[in-house]
């Protein structure tokens, strides 16, 4: 899409503006709708609107197969880690309490963490979809 | 009576959208409209108060799934195959009203919308409402529950999500990688 300079400019001007919303309703989820599922998926589509106006190529540099799976896989490994180090502390798996003397701030810690991991592995799947898509594509030709 | 007017408005609107989703045979134009319905769905989640899934539903069904279903469209063809027996049959249609009688008949059973002394809201949730500010101590209560009351179930959901990815490598992420050996 080299050829249409509206789109180029506004995805360009947009992009950093997606990404710090994602950021926004991945911190605000305790506050207001959201968490981070929806972070997840806002921050995967800020880097799919750029893929798709500048290429493939471009996101690929930026995110190689192999750290997007790191970063699938580290994300639910948070999650289940964070119930295993509950379970060292002398909680229940996922009792998140245990996290810190004062209960409510342990579940202020595990809910952050837990959804952390929950943006992670969803912006990286959702880009690893598109990005597996559009290559198997390109490497097949296959269209009708 | 008139704040039932935006409500049948976007009901009216959902059902256009699912019939021309059924009629169509174009499948861009069908995913177009699919995002369309879940954005018609998540205004619906917005009256009925539901902000967080009205959010979700915006996200991730309009947005993100109206892309990865245009990129599958673009894998496999845009045209949906001609169907050879295209007949009408009485007996679906038979079928179809009964199946859509029963259910209206159903709802006259159903508690009213919003209802404090309904089921749903005598069971856990007092409880979560209740109980959460001083349990988990975050003003929203749907994060709560997602996150620590029903952790192990978004802990599935995330492994799901994962699966997913994992899967759609296995499948489609060979020939990407031979080319990238190949470089």
């Amino acid at each position: 899409m080299n050829e249409f300079i509206v789109l180029r400019v506004v995805t360009k001007a947009l992009t950093p503006f997606i990404l710090l919303f994602g950021l926004y309703v991945q911190t605000h989820g305790d506050f207001g709708p959201g968490g981070g599922f929806q972070a997840g998926v806002i921050f995967a589509s800020a880097f799919i609107l750029y893929g798709l106006v500048f290429g493939i190529g471009v996101l690929r540099r930026v995110f190689p197969a192999r750290l997007l799976l790191l970063l699938a896989g580290l994300g639910v490994l948070i999650y289940a880690g964070v119930g295993i180090v509950t379970m060292f502390m002398g909680g229940n798996y996922l009792e998140y309490a245990a996290l810190a003397s004062d209960p409510a701030f342990g579940n202020h810690i595990g809910i952050w963490l837990v959804e952390l991991g929950v943006g992670m592995t969803v912006s990286s799947v959702m880009v690893t979809i598109f990005v597996t898509f559009a290559d198997f594509k390109a490497a097949t030709g296959r269209s009708r | 009576m008139i704040f039932v007017v935006p409500d049948v408005l976007l009901l009216a609107l959902l059902l256009a959208t699912a019939f021309a989703v059924a009629r169509l045979r174009n499948l861009v134009a069908v995913v177009m409209l699919l995002g369309l319905y879940s954005l018609l769905m998540a205004l619906v989640w917005v009256v009925l108060d539901a902000v967080d899934v009205a959010f979700t539903e915006a996200a991730v069904g309009a947005g993100i799934t109206t892309i990865l279903m245009l990129s599958g469209v673009a894998l496999t063809g845009r045209e949906e195959k001609p169907r050879k027996h295209r007949r009408f049959s009485w007996a679906s249609l038979a079928i179809v009203l009964a199946t859509g009688a029963a259910l209206i008949y159903a709802t006259s059973d159903m508690p009213r919308l919003g209802d404090p002394n309904a089921p749903i809201h005598r069971h856990v949730a007092p409880r979560y409402i209740e109980d959460s500010p001083r349990e988990i101590g975050i003003p929203n209560v749907i994060t709560s529950v997602l996150a620590s009351y029903r952790g192990y179930d978004t802990l599935g959901e995330t492994v799901v999500v994962f699966t997913a990815g994992v899967s759609v490598l296995v499948l489609l992420g060979t020939s990407a990688r031979r080319r990238e050996d190949e470089e």
